[in-house]
Protein backbone atom coordinates (compact mmCIF):
# COMPACT_ATOMS: atom_id res chain seq x y z
CA UNK A 1 0.00 0.00 0.00
CA UNK A 2 1.66 3.24 -1.24
CA UNK A 3 1.13 6.30 1.57
CA UNK A 4 -0.21 9.54 0.35
CA UNK A 5 -0.16 12.15 2.34
CA UNK A 6 -3.60 13.64 2.80
CA UNK A 7 -5.14 17.25 1.76
CA UNK A 8 -2.58 17.29 -1.80
CA UNK A 9 -3.02 20.21 -3.29
CA UNK A 10 -2.82 18.19 -6.30
CA UNK A 11 -6.37 17.20 -6.02
CA UNK A 12 -8.45 18.62 -8.37
CA UNK A 13 -11.13 20.75 -6.28
CA UNK A 14 -14.72 20.29 -7.58
CA UNK A 15 -17.20 23.09 -7.58
CA UNK A 16 -19.67 21.22 -5.44
CA UNK A 17 -19.10 18.04 -2.80
CA UNK A 18 -21.86 16.13 -2.62
CA UNK A 19 -22.21 13.27 0.26
CA UNK A 20 -24.90 10.50 0.30
CA UNK A 21 -26.47 8.98 -2.83
CA UNK A 22 -29.84 8.87 -1.47
CA UNK A 23 -33.07 10.88 -2.82
CA UNK A 24 -31.61 14.02 -1.63
CA UNK A 25 -27.79 13.35 -2.72
CA UNK A 26 -29.14 12.12 -6.48
CA UNK A 27 -31.20 15.37 -6.78
CA UNK A 28 -27.99 17.70 -5.83
CA UNK A 29 -26.13 16.32 -8.15
CA UNK A 30 -28.17 16.30 -11.23
CA UNK A 31 -29.03 19.71 -10.51
CA UNK A 32 -25.63 21.24 -9.74
CA UNK A 33 -24.12 18.96 -12.79
CA UNK A 34 -27.40 20.45 -14.93
CA UNK A 35 -26.49 23.90 -14.15
CA UNK A 36 -22.62 23.85 -15.29
CA UNK A 37 -21.04 22.74 -12.11
CA UNK A 38 -18.39 20.07 -11.83
CA UNK A 39 -20.02 17.64 -9.19
CA UNK A 40 -18.15 14.61 -6.67
CA UNK A 41 -20.49 12.62 -5.33
CA UNK A 42 -19.22 10.58 -2.92
CA UNK A 43 -21.88 7.46 -1.38
CA UNK A 44 -21.28 5.02 1.33
CA UNK A 45 -23.20 2.47 -0.61
CA UNK A 46 -21.95 0.16 -3.51
CA UNK A 47 -24.72 1.13 -5.56
CA UNK A 48 -26.70 4.35 -5.51
CA UNK A 49 -29.63 5.06 -4.45
CA UNK A 50 -29.80 4.95 -0.90
CA UNK A 51 -31.71 3.11 1.93
CA UNK A 52 -34.93 4.20 -0.10
CA UNK A 53 -33.95 2.61 -3.50
CA UNK A 54 -31.59 -0.45 -2.02
CA UNK A 55 -31.83 -2.62 -5.16
CA UNK A 56 -30.08 -6.06 -5.68
CA UNK A 57 -26.54 -5.78 -6.86
CA UNK A 58 -26.56 -5.28 -10.69
CA UNK A 59 -24.03 -7.82 -11.33
CA UNK A 60 -26.79 -10.40 -10.51
CA UNK A 61 -29.79 -8.34 -10.60
CA UNK A 62 -33.13 -10.44 -11.53
CA UNK A 63 -35.63 -8.83 -13.73
CA UNK A 64 -38.21 -7.99 -10.66
CA UNK A 65 -35.49 -6.26 -8.62
CA UNK A 66 -37.43 -2.98 -8.72
CA UNK A 67 -40.58 -5.03 -7.73
CA UNK A 68 -42.08 -3.17 -4.24
CA UNK A 69 -39.83 -0.14 -5.15
CA UNK A 70 -41.69 2.91 -4.58
CA UNK A 71 -40.91 5.70 -7.39
CA UNK A 72 -38.43 3.45 -9.35
CA UNK A 73 -38.80 5.23 -12.35
CA UNK A 74 -37.93 8.10 -10.73
CA UNK A 75 -34.23 6.80 -9.54
CA UNK A 76 -33.60 5.10 -12.91
CA UNK A 77 -34.06 8.43 -14.52
CA UNK A 78 -31.90 10.49 -11.85
CA UNK A 79 -29.10 7.70 -11.93
CA UNK A 80 -29.29 7.81 -16.05
CA UNK A 81 -29.05 11.65 -15.69
CA UNK A 82 -26.05 11.79 -13.49
CA UNK A 83 -24.45 8.60 -15.63
CA UNK A 84 -24.57 10.83 -18.70
CA UNK A 85 -22.64 13.99 -16.70
CA UNK A 86 -20.31 11.46 -15.74
CA UNK A 87 -19.39 10.75 -18.71
CA UNK A 88 -19.37 14.42 -19.94
CA UNK A 89 -16.58 14.73 -16.92
CA UNK A 90 -19.17 16.88 -15.15
CA UNK A 91 -19.94 14.64 -12.45
CA UNK A 92 -17.57 12.38 -10.43
CA UNK A 93 -19.31 9.36 -8.44
CA UNK A 94 -16.87 7.76 -5.44
CA UNK A 95 -18.64 4.45 -4.61
CA UNK A 96 -18.57 2.36 -1.60
CA UNK A 97 -16.52 5.64 0.11
CA UNK A 98 -16.98 6.92 3.68
CA UNK A 99 -16.33 10.63 4.93
CA UNK A 100 -14.45 10.10 7.72
CA UNK A 101 -13.36 13.38 8.95
CA UNK A 102 -14.37 17.20 6.83
CA UNK A 103 -12.07 20.11 7.13
CA UNK A 104 -13.73 23.60 6.77
CA UNK A 105 -12.44 26.22 4.83
CA UNK A 106 -9.45 27.87 6.15
CA UNK A 107 -8.68 25.78 8.71
CA UNK A 108 -5.85 24.48 7.21
CA UNK A 109 -3.73 27.46 6.00
CA UNK A 110 -4.71 29.17 2.38
CA UNK A 111 -6.98 25.98 2.03
CA UNK A 112 -10.19 28.02 0.93
CA UNK A 113 -12.11 24.58 -0.13
CA UNK A 114 -14.06 22.51 1.80
CA UNK A 115 -11.68 19.35 2.06
CA UNK A 116 -13.26 15.96 3.14
CA UNK A 117 -11.42 12.89 3.78
CA UNK A 118 -12.35 9.21 2.89
CA UNK A 119 -12.66 6.08 3.77
CA UNK A 120 -13.64 2.81 2.10
CA UNK A 121 -16.71 1.49 3.54
CA UNK A 122 -15.17 -2.15 3.57
CA UNK A 123 -11.90 -2.99 4.16
CA UNK A 124 -8.47 -1.45 3.54
CA UNK A 125 -8.45 1.71 1.14
CA UNK A 126 -6.73 0.79 -1.86
CA UNK A 127 -5.09 3.16 -4.14
CA UNK A 128 -7.05 3.72 -7.01
CA UNK A 129 -9.38 5.96 -4.31
CA UNK A 130 -9.00 9.18 -3.67
CA UNK A 131 -7.87 10.16 -0.04
CA UNK A 132 -9.17 13.59 0.38
CA UNK A 133 -11.87 15.41 -1.87
CA UNK A 134 -11.61 19.20 -2.18
CA UNK A 135 -14.96 21.64 -3.08
CA UNK A 136 -15.94 24.98 -2.93
CA UNK A 137 -19.51 24.18 -1.77
CA UNK A 138 -20.79 20.98 0.53
CA UNK A 139 -23.96 19.88 0.17
CA UNK A 140 -25.04 16.82 2.93
CA UNK A 141 -27.36 14.35 2.47
CA UNK A 142 -26.34 11.56 5.39
CA UNK A 143 -30.30 10.33 5.48
CA UNK A 144 -31.26 8.24 8.33
CA UNK A 145 -31.73 5.18 10.11
CA UNK A 146 -34.49 3.41 12.08
CA UNK A 147 -34.68 5.17 15.68
CA UNK A 148 -34.90 2.50 18.43
CA UNK A 149 -36.44 1.66 22.28
CA UNK A 150 -34.17 -0.41 24.31
CA UNK A 151 -36.50 -3.38 25.32
CA UNK A 152 -36.02 -6.35 27.55
CA UNK A 153 -34.44 -8.76 24.78
CA UNK A 154 -33.93 -6.85 22.22
CA UNK A 155 -30.10 -8.01 21.77
CA UNK A 156 -31.29 -11.23 20.81
CA UNK A 157 -30.19 -12.59 17.68
CA UNK A 158 -33.44 -12.37 15.29
CA UNK A 159 -34.48 -9.28 16.36
CA UNK A 160 -33.12 -6.46 14.17
CA UNK A 161 -33.88 -3.06 13.00
CA UNK A 162 -37.42 -2.57 10.45
CA UNK A 163 -35.03 -1.07 8.46
CA UNK A 164 -32.40 -3.75 8.17
CA UNK A 165 -34.92 -6.57 7.69
CA UNK A 166 -36.05 -4.52 4.36
CA UNK A 167 -32.85 -3.91 3.47
CA UNK A 168 -32.49 -7.98 3.62
CA UNK A 169 -35.03 -7.77 1.17
CA UNK A 170 -34.50 -5.24 -1.19
CA UNK A 171 -30.68 -5.21 -1.20
CA UNK A 172 -30.20 -9.10 -0.79
CA UNK A 173 -33.51 -10.94 -1.54
CA UNK A 174 -33.43 -12.82 1.77
CA UNK A 175 -35.65 -13.47 4.17
CA UNK A 176 -34.68 -12.34 7.89
CA UNK A 177 -36.64 -14.79 9.52
CA UNK A 178 -40.10 -17.12 8.91
CA UNK A 179 -42.64 -16.06 11.36
CA UNK A 180 -42.38 -12.49 12.27
CA UNK A 181 -43.99 -9.75 14.57
CA UNK A 182 -43.09 -5.99 13.46
CA UNK A 183 -43.30 -3.49 16.01
CA UNK A 184 -42.57 0.36 16.74
CA UNK A 185 -44.50 3.20 15.49
CA UNK A 186 -44.88 5.19 12.00
CA UNK A 187 -45.88 4.18 8.88
CA UNK A 188 -43.10 2.79 7.84
CA UNK A 189 -43.86 -0.56 9.68
CA UNK A 190 -46.60 -0.80 6.76
CA UNK A 191 -44.51 -1.91 3.46
CA UNK A 192 -42.30 -3.46 5.86
CA UNK A 193 -44.75 -6.02 7.07
CA UNK A 194 -45.83 -6.32 3.39
CA UNK A 195 -42.29 -6.79 1.65
CA UNK A 196 -42.08 -9.54 4.58
CA UNK A 197 -45.47 -10.98 3.61
CA UNK A 198 -45.34 -10.89 0.11
CA UNK A 199 -41.74 -12.86 0.00
CA UNK A 200 -42.82 -15.59 2.10
CA UNK A 201 -42.63 -14.97 5.92
CA UNK A 202 -45.90 -15.19 8.01
CA UNK A 203 -46.29 -11.65 9.35
CA UNK A 204 -48.07 -13.00 13.16
CA UNK A 205 -48.87 -8.74 13.97
CA UNK A 206 -47.75 -5.38 12.88
CA UNK A 207 -47.78 -3.49 16.70
CA UNK A 208 -48.48 -0.17 16.23
CA UNK A 209 -48.00 2.33 19.60
CA UNK A 210 -49.50 4.88 18.17
CA UNK A 211 -53.92 5.35 17.63
CA UNK A 212 -55.28 5.74 13.95
CA UNK A 213 -57.34 8.60 15.59
CA UNK A 214 -54.33 10.70 16.30
CA UNK A 215 -54.51 11.45 12.46
CA UNK A 216 -57.87 12.77 12.89
CA UNK A 217 -56.65 16.22 13.63
CA UNK A 218 -53.86 16.28 10.44
CA UNK A 219 -57.32 15.61 7.74
CA UNK A 220 -56.70 18.61 6.02
CA UNK A 221 -52.68 17.83 5.53
CA UNK A 222 -53.70 14.40 4.30
CA UNK A 223 -56.26 15.94 1.93
CA UNK A 224 -53.24 18.11 0.45
CA UNK A 225 -50.83 14.39 -0.30
CA UNK A 226 -53.43 12.44 -1.65
CA UNK A 227 -50.44 10.21 -2.80
CA UNK A 228 -49.20 9.28 0.58
CA UNK A 229 -52.73 8.32 1.69
CA UNK A 230 -52.89 6.13 -1.41
CA UNK A 231 -49.78 5.23 -0.30
CA UNK A 232 -50.75 3.67 3.11
CA UNK A 233 -54.38 2.40 1.89
CA UNK A 234 -52.09 0.34 -0.54
CA UNK A 235 -50.28 -1.26 2.35
CA UNK A 236 -53.47 -1.56 3.98
CA UNK A 237 -54.95 -3.42 1.32
CA UNK A 238 -52.26 -6.09 0.99
CA UNK A 239 -51.62 -6.77 4.42
CA UNK A 240 -55.63 -7.51 4.64
CA UNK A 241 -55.46 -9.80 2.21
CA UNK A 242 -51.98 -11.26 3.65
CA UNK A 243 -54.22 -11.85 7.15
CA UNK A 244 -52.07 -9.47 8.84
CA UNK A 245 -53.65 -8.37 11.68
CA UNK A 246 -52.49 -4.60 12.84
CA UNK A 247 -52.95 -4.10 16.20
CA UNK A 248 -52.92 -0.54 17.35
CA UNK A 249 -52.10 0.91 20.65
CA UNK A 250 -50.07 -2.29 20.79
CA UNK A 251 -46.18 -2.70 22.04
CA UNK A 252 -43.61 -5.45 22.22
CA UNK A 253 -42.98 -4.91 25.59
CA UNK A 254 -40.56 -7.86 26.13
CA UNK A 255 -38.62 -10.38 23.75
CA UNK A 256 -38.11 -14.40 24.97
CA UNK A 257 -35.12 -16.11 23.58
CA UNK A 258 -36.01 -19.77 22.62
CA UNK A 259 -35.22 -22.80 24.14
CA UNK A 260 -31.72 -22.45 22.62
CA UNK A 261 -31.45 -19.01 24.83
CA UNK A 262 -29.35 -18.00 21.43
CA UNK A 263 -32.01 -16.35 19.55
CA UNK A 264 -35.55 -14.60 19.90
CA UNK A 265 -38.48 -17.47 20.61
CA UNK A 266 -41.43 -15.16 21.75
CA UNK A 267 -42.88 -11.73 22.30
CA UNK A 268 -44.92 -10.54 24.84
CA UNK A 269 -47.26 -7.66 24.32
CA UNK A 270 -48.64 -4.62 26.08
CA UNK A 271 -51.10 -1.86 25.56
CA UNK A 272 -50.99 1.85 25.88
CA UNK A 273 -54.12 2.88 27.56
CA UNK A 274 -55.26 6.40 26.34
CA UNK A 275 -53.33 7.85 29.49
CA UNK A 276 -50.05 6.43 28.04
CA UNK A 277 -49.63 3.93 30.69
CA UNK A 278 -48.42 0.26 29.76
CA UNK A 279 -50.53 -3.06 30.86
CA UNK A 280 -49.28 -5.78 30.26
CA UNK A 281 -51.37 -8.08 28.28
CA UNK A 282 -51.00 -11.86 28.88
CA UNK A 283 -50.74 -12.00 25.25
CA UNK A 284 -47.56 -13.68 23.51
CA UNK A 285 -46.57 -14.81 19.98
CA UNK A 286 -44.07 -17.32 18.90
CA UNK A 287 -41.71 -15.58 16.26
CA UNK A 288 -37.83 -15.94 15.19
CA UNK A 289 -38.14 -12.64 13.82
CA UNK A 290 -39.08 -9.24 15.41
CA UNK A 291 -38.85 -6.25 13.24
CA UNK A 292 -38.22 -2.94 15.26
CA UNK A 293 -38.79 0.74 14.45
CA UNK A 294 -40.06 3.84 15.98
CA UNK A 295 -39.63 6.22 13.61
CA UNK A 296 -36.08 7.11 12.31
CA UNK A 297 -32.85 9.19 13.86
CA UNK A 298 -31.18 11.53 11.10
CA UNK A 299 -27.60 10.54 11.07
CA UNK A 300 -25.97 13.87 12.21
CA UNK A 301 -22.45 12.95 12.63
CA UNK A 302 -21.09 15.12 9.07
CA UNK A 303 -23.52 18.10 9.71
CA UNK A 304 -22.30 18.35 13.29
CA UNK A 305 -18.65 17.84 12.20
CA UNK A 306 -19.09 20.57 10.20
CA UNK A 307 -19.93 22.54 12.99
CA UNK A 308 -23.83 23.23 11.49
CA UNK A 309 -26.31 24.49 14.10
CA UNK A 310 -28.76 21.58 15.42
CA UNK A 311 -32.05 22.08 16.82
CA UNK A 312 -34.66 19.44 18.39
CA UNK A 313 -37.80 18.75 15.48
CA UNK A 314 -41.25 17.61 16.42
CA UNK A 315 -40.49 13.89 16.28
CA UNK A 316 -37.63 14.73 19.04
CA UNK A 317 -34.78 14.17 16.53
CA UNK A 318 -31.94 16.11 16.12
CA UNK A 319 -32.01 18.03 13.05
CA UNK A 320 -29.70 20.61 11.41
CA UNK A 321 -30.88 23.97 10.79
CA UNK A 322 -31.19 25.14 7.25
CA UNK A 323 -32.60 28.37 5.76
CA UNK A 324 -34.76 28.74 2.45
CA UNK A 325 -31.95 27.66 -0.15
CA UNK A 326 -31.17 24.47 2.24
CA UNK A 327 -28.42 26.38 3.40
CA UNK A 328 -27.18 25.60 7.13
CA UNK A 329 -25.73 28.14 9.69
CA UNK A 330 -22.13 27.52 7.79
CA UNK A 331 -21.90 29.32 4.99
CA UNK A 332 -21.34 27.16 1.68
CA UNK A 333 -22.92 23.80 3.34
CA UNK A 334 -26.20 22.72 2.43
CA UNK A 335 -28.46 20.20 3.70
CA UNK A 336 -31.10 18.56 2.27
CA UNK A 337 -32.77 15.24 3.17
CA UNK A 338 -33.68 13.61 6.66
CA UNK A 339 -31.02 15.24 8.21
CA UNK A 340 -33.29 18.51 8.26
CA UNK A 341 -36.05 16.80 9.65
CA UNK A 342 -37.19 13.04 9.01
CA UNK A 343 -39.94 13.47 5.84
CA UNK A 344 -39.45 10.43 3.32
CA UNK A 345 -38.14 10.63 0.12
CA UNK A 346 -40.36 12.90 -2.21
CA UNK A 347 -39.16 15.80 0.33
CA UNK A 348 -35.95 14.66 0.19
CA UNK A 349 -35.91 15.45 -3.84
CA UNK A 350 -37.33 18.44 -3.72
CA UNK A 351 -34.87 19.72 -0.67
CA UNK A 352 -31.67 17.93 -2.34
CA UNK A 353 -32.81 19.68 -6.31
CA UNK A 354 -32.63 23.14 -4.48
CA UNK A 355 -29.94 22.61 -2.61
CA UNK A 356 -28.00 21.76 -5.50
CA UNK A 357 -29.50 24.91 -7.44
CA UNK A 358 -28.77 26.90 -4.66
CA UNK A 359 -24.75 25.12 -4.20
CA UNK A 360 -24.70 26.01 -7.88
CA UNK A 361 -25.80 30.09 -7.26
CA UNK A 362 -28.53 29.62 -9.56
CA UNK A 363 -31.47 30.39 -7.81
CA UNK A 364 -32.09 33.73 -9.24
CA UNK A 365 -31.65 31.89 -12.58
CA UNK A 366 -34.40 28.96 -11.73
CA UNK A 367 -36.61 31.84 -10.35
CA UNK A 368 -39.92 29.28 -11.40
CA UNK A 369 -38.67 25.90 -10.73
CA UNK A 370 -37.32 27.25 -7.00
CA UNK A 371 -40.35 28.75 -6.06
CA UNK A 372 -42.14 25.19 -7.09
CA UNK A 373 -39.48 23.16 -5.35
CA UNK A 374 -40.63 25.76 -2.05
CA UNK A 375 -43.97 24.70 -2.57
CA UNK A 376 -43.93 21.46 -2.88
CA UNK A 377 -41.28 21.16 0.38
CA UNK A 378 -43.93 23.21 2.40
CA UNK A 379 -46.86 20.40 1.45
CA UNK A 380 -44.70 17.80 2.28
CA UNK A 381 -43.33 19.18 5.29
CA UNK A 382 -47.02 19.53 6.69
CA UNK A 383 -47.56 16.62 5.78
CA UNK A 384 -44.13 15.14 7.94
CA UNK A 385 -44.85 17.25 10.97
CA UNK A 386 -48.45 15.31 10.97
CA UNK A 387 -47.03 12.08 10.37
CA UNK A 388 -44.44 12.41 13.10
CA UNK A 389 -47.24 13.77 15.19
CA UNK A 390 -49.55 11.04 14.62
CA UNK A 391 -46.92 8.48 15.53
CA UNK A 392 -44.55 9.52 18.85
CA UNK A 393 -42.57 7.98 20.79
CA UNK A 394 -44.61 6.23 23.60
CA UNK A 395 -43.96 8.92 26.48
CA UNK A 396 -43.93 6.20 29.06
CA UNK A 397 -41.47 3.74 27.27
CA UNK A 398 -39.04 3.30 30.10
CA UNK A 399 -41.48 1.38 32.26
CA UNK A 400 -41.30 -1.61 30.15
CA UNK A 401 -37.43 -1.77 30.70
CA UNK A 402 -36.02 -4.00 33.71
CA UNK A 403 -32.68 -3.41 35.65
CA UNK A 404 -31.42 -5.66 33.31
CA UNK A 405 -32.35 -4.24 29.93
CA UNK A 406 -29.66 -3.25 27.72
CA UNK A 407 -29.60 0.09 27.07
CA UNK A 408 -26.18 0.20 25.02
CA UNK A 409 -25.68 -2.90 23.35
CA UNK A 410 -22.24 -1.92 22.46
CA UNK A 411 -20.55 -1.57 25.91
CA UNK A 412 -23.47 -3.90 27.22
CA UNK A 413 -24.98 -1.18 30.07
CA UNK A 414 -28.01 -1.86 31.75
CA UNK A 415 -30.72 -0.27 32.79
CA UNK A 416 -29.92 -0.83 36.15
CA UNK A 417 -26.38 1.32 35.99
CA UNK A 418 -27.87 4.26 34.33
CA UNK A 419 -30.45 4.27 36.68
CA UNK A 420 -28.02 4.83 39.10
CA UNK A 421 -26.30 7.37 37.57
CA UNK A 422 -28.84 9.56 36.80
CA UNK A 423 -30.24 9.14 40.42
CA UNK A 424 -27.16 8.81 42.71
CA UNK A 425 -23.84 9.82 40.37
CA UNK A 426 -25.56 13.17 39.40
CA UNK A 427 -25.16 12.89 35.99
CA UNK A 428 -27.85 15.28 35.34
CA UNK A 429 -27.17 15.97 30.98
CA UNK A 430 -26.28 13.32 28.51
CA UNK A 431 -22.83 14.28 28.26
CA UNK A 432 -21.84 13.10 32.39
CA UNK A 433 -24.45 10.39 31.48
CA UNK A 434 -22.42 9.02 28.43
CA UNK A 435 -18.86 9.49 30.72
CA UNK A 436 -20.15 7.46 33.73
CA UNK A 437 -21.87 4.40 32.36
CA UNK A 438 -20.25 4.25 28.96
CA UNK A 439 -23.65 4.46 27.21
CA UNK A 440 -22.88 5.56 23.49
CA UNK A 441 -19.52 5.66 23.54
CA UNK A 442 -18.97 1.90 21.88
CA UNK A 443 -18.56 0.80 18.47
CA UNK A 444 -21.76 2.39 17.06
CA UNK A 445 -21.06 5.69 19.35
CA UNK A 446 -24.40 6.04 20.52
CA UNK A 447 -25.90 5.51 16.77
CA UNK A 448 -28.77 2.69 18.11
CA UNK A 449 -29.14 4.40 21.70
CA UNK A 450 -28.47 7.55 21.40
CA UNK A 451 -31.83 8.56 21.74
CA UNK A 452 -32.75 6.58 24.43
CA UNK A 453 -29.53 7.27 26.48
CA UNK A 454 -30.47 11.01 25.90
CA UNK A 455 -34.08 10.90 26.89
CA UNK A 456 -33.14 8.51 29.91
CA UNK A 457 -30.71 11.23 30.96
CA UNK A 458 -33.68 14.09 30.43
CA UNK A 459 -36.30 12.10 32.61
CA UNK A 460 -33.34 11.67 35.63
CA UNK A 461 -34.21 15.35 35.75
CA UNK A 462 -37.89 15.22 35.09
CA UNK A 463 -37.77 17.61 32.43
CA UNK A 464 -37.97 17.39 28.54
CA UNK A 465 -35.78 16.42 26.26
CA UNK A 466 -33.64 19.26 24.14
CA UNK A 467 -30.57 19.80 21.48
CA UNK A 468 -28.11 19.86 24.54
CA UNK A 469 -29.22 16.22 25.42
CA UNK A 470 -28.98 14.94 22.09
CA UNK A 471 -26.09 16.36 20.71
CA UNK A 472 -23.13 14.67 22.53
CA UNK A 473 -24.74 11.79 21.26
CA UNK A 474 -24.84 12.91 17.73
CA UNK A 475 -21.22 14.13 17.31
CA UNK A 476 -18.70 11.27 16.38
CA UNK A 477 -14.22 11.75 16.03
CA UNK A 478 -13.92 9.86 13.07
CA UNK A 479 -17.32 10.08 11.53
CA UNK A 480 -16.77 6.55 9.68
CA UNK A 481 -14.37 3.79 10.70
CA UNK A 482 -11.25 4.11 9.62
CA UNK A 483 -8.08 2.07 9.75
CA UNK A 484 -5.47 3.68 12.41
CA UNK A 485 -3.16 3.14 9.07
CA UNK A 486 -4.92 5.85 7.15
CA UNK A 487 -4.76 8.51 10.61
CA UNK A 488 -1.30 7.81 11.12
CA UNK A 489 -0.98 9.14 7.50
CA UNK A 490 -2.31 12.11 8.31
CA UNK B 1 -37.28 -16.09 -3.38
CA UNK B 2 -36.89 -13.94 -6.43
CA UNK B 3 -35.84 -16.78 -9.52
CA UNK B 4 -32.08 -16.30 -10.00
CA UNK B 5 -30.93 -14.92 -13.33
CA UNK B 6 -27.57 -15.74 -14.65
CA UNK B 7 -25.07 -13.15 -15.91
CA UNK B 8 -22.47 -14.16 -18.14
CA UNK B 9 -19.12 -13.67 -16.14
CA UNK B 10 -20.46 -14.11 -12.77
CA UNK B 11 -20.81 -17.38 -10.92
CA UNK B 12 -24.17 -17.72 -10.19
CA UNK B 13 -23.12 -19.19 -6.51
CA UNK B 14 -20.02 -18.08 -4.75
CA UNK B 15 -18.70 -20.58 -2.01
CA UNK B 16 -17.50 -19.53 1.02
CA UNK B 17 -17.04 -20.80 4.80
CA UNK B 18 -17.64 -20.30 8.26
CA UNK B 19 -14.78 -21.50 10.77
CA UNK B 20 -14.47 -24.11 8.17
CA UNK B 21 -18.19 -24.72 7.86
CA UNK B 22 -19.04 -24.41 3.68
CA UNK B 23 -21.67 -21.83 2.79
CA UNK B 24 -23.16 -20.58 -0.57
CA UNK B 25 -23.57 -16.88 -1.66
CA UNK B 26 -25.33 -15.36 -4.59
CA UNK B 27 -23.26 -13.39 -6.75
CA UNK B 28 -23.71 -9.80 -5.43
CA UNK B 29 -24.67 -11.20 -1.80
CA UNK B 30 -23.25 -9.70 1.66
CA UNK B 31 -21.60 -12.00 3.83
CA UNK B 32 -24.62 -11.49 6.26
CA UNK B 33 -26.91 -12.17 4.04
CA UNK B 34 -25.45 -15.80 3.45
CA UNK B 35 -25.23 -16.56 6.60
CA UNK B 36 -28.77 -15.37 7.14
CA UNK B 37 -29.96 -17.76 4.65
CA UNK B 38 -27.55 -20.46 6.21
CA UNK B 39 -29.67 -20.63 9.16
CA UNK B 40 -27.11 -18.49 10.68
CA UNK B 41 -27.69 -15.97 13.26
CA UNK B 42 -24.91 -15.19 15.16
CA UNK B 43 -21.12 -15.15 14.47
CA UNK B 44 -19.45 -12.81 17.42
CA UNK B 45 -19.80 -12.82 21.25
CA UNK B 46 -20.06 -9.74 23.55
CA UNK B 47 -16.66 -9.01 25.70
CA UNK B 48 -18.32 -8.82 29.09
CA UNK B 49 -21.60 -11.12 29.26
CA UNK B 50 -20.63 -13.18 26.16
CA UNK B 51 -23.58 -12.91 24.66
CA UNK B 52 -24.67 -13.58 20.91
CA UNK B 53 -24.55 -11.19 18.22
CA UNK B 54 -25.86 -10.94 14.53
CA UNK B 55 -27.45 -8.52 12.54
CA UNK B 56 -29.35 -5.90 13.99
CA UNK B 57 -29.37 -2.49 11.88
CA UNK B 58 -28.64 -4.39 8.42
CA UNK B 59 -27.40 -1.26 7.05
CA UNK B 60 -23.86 -0.60 8.46
CA UNK B 61 -24.85 1.53 11.72
CA UNK B 62 -24.15 -0.30 14.56
CA UNK B 63 -21.57 -2.94 14.33
CA UNK B 64 -23.54 -5.89 15.95
CA UNK B 65 -22.30 -7.99 12.59
CA UNK B 66 -19.01 -7.53 13.46
CA UNK B 67 -17.06 -10.78 11.50
CA UNK B 68 -13.59 -11.30 11.08
CA UNK B 69 -13.00 -12.16 7.00
CA UNK B 70 -9.27 -13.78 5.73
CA UNK B 71 -7.79 -12.95 8.64
CA UNK B 72 -9.25 -9.14 8.43
CA UNK B 73 -11.33 -8.94 12.03
CA UNK B 74 -14.22 -6.23 12.81
CA UNK B 75 -15.83 -5.80 9.18
CA UNK B 76 -19.24 -5.54 9.36
CA UNK B 77 -21.17 -8.48 7.71
CA UNK B 78 -23.77 -6.72 6.57
CA UNK B 79 -22.18 -4.62 4.44
CA UNK B 80 -18.68 -6.76 3.07
CA UNK B 81 -19.60 -8.69 -0.33
CA UNK B 82 -19.33 -11.98 0.09
CA UNK B 83 -16.53 -13.63 -2.33
CA UNK B 84 -15.21 -17.05 -3.69
CA UNK B 85 -13.06 -18.42 -1.19
CA UNK B 86 -14.08 -16.12 1.72
CA UNK B 87 -13.10 -17.61 5.03
CA UNK B 88 -15.04 -16.01 7.34
CA UNK B 89 -13.89 -16.85 11.28
CA UNK B 90 -16.66 -15.94 14.39
CA UNK B 91 -15.54 -14.59 17.65
CA UNK B 92 -15.88 -15.67 21.25
CA UNK B 93 -16.81 -19.17 22.02
CA UNK B 94 -19.29 -21.74 20.33
CA UNK B 95 -20.96 -21.45 17.39
CA UNK B 96 -24.49 -21.04 18.00
CA UNK B 97 -27.72 -23.40 16.56
CA UNK B 98 -29.49 -22.48 13.32
CA UNK B 99 -33.49 -21.50 13.03
CA UNK B 100 -34.36 -24.80 11.91
CA UNK B 101 -33.20 -26.06 15.42
CA UNK B 102 -29.95 -27.54 14.33
CA UNK B 103 -26.38 -26.66 15.47
CA UNK B 104 -24.24 -25.10 13.22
Amino acid sequence: MSVQRSGVAKQPAYDVAVVGGGPAGLAATAAAARLGRRVVLIDAGAQLGGQYWRHANVSSAGPHDHVGHRDWEVFEALNERIRRHRQTGAAVHVAATQVWFIEPPGSDAGEPDWTLHLAPTCGAPDDRMPRTVRADRLILCPGCYDRQLPIPGWDLPGVMAAGGVQALLKGQRTLAGKRAVVAGTGPFLLPVAEQLARNGARVVAVCEASRIGNWGRHLPTVARTPSKFAEAASYGWSLARARVPYRTGTVVMRIEADSSGEQVGAVKLGRLGSDGRLRESSESLDVDLVALGWGFTPALELVSAAGAETRVDVDQSLVAVVDEEQQSTVAGLYIAGEATGVGGAQLALAEGELAGIAAADATHLERSRVRALRREIRRLRAFAVAMQRSHPVPPRWSEWLTPETLVCRCEEVAYAQVSEATSDLAATDARTLKLLTRCGMGWCQGHVCGFATATLAAAGQARQLNAEDLRPLAKQFPCAPIRLGSLLEH
Amino acid sequence: MVPEVPVPGVPATIHLTLDGRELTARAGQSVGAALTEAGIRSWRRTRHGGRPRGLFCGIGICYDCLITADGVPNLRACLLPASDGMQLTSTGSELTPTTDGGVA
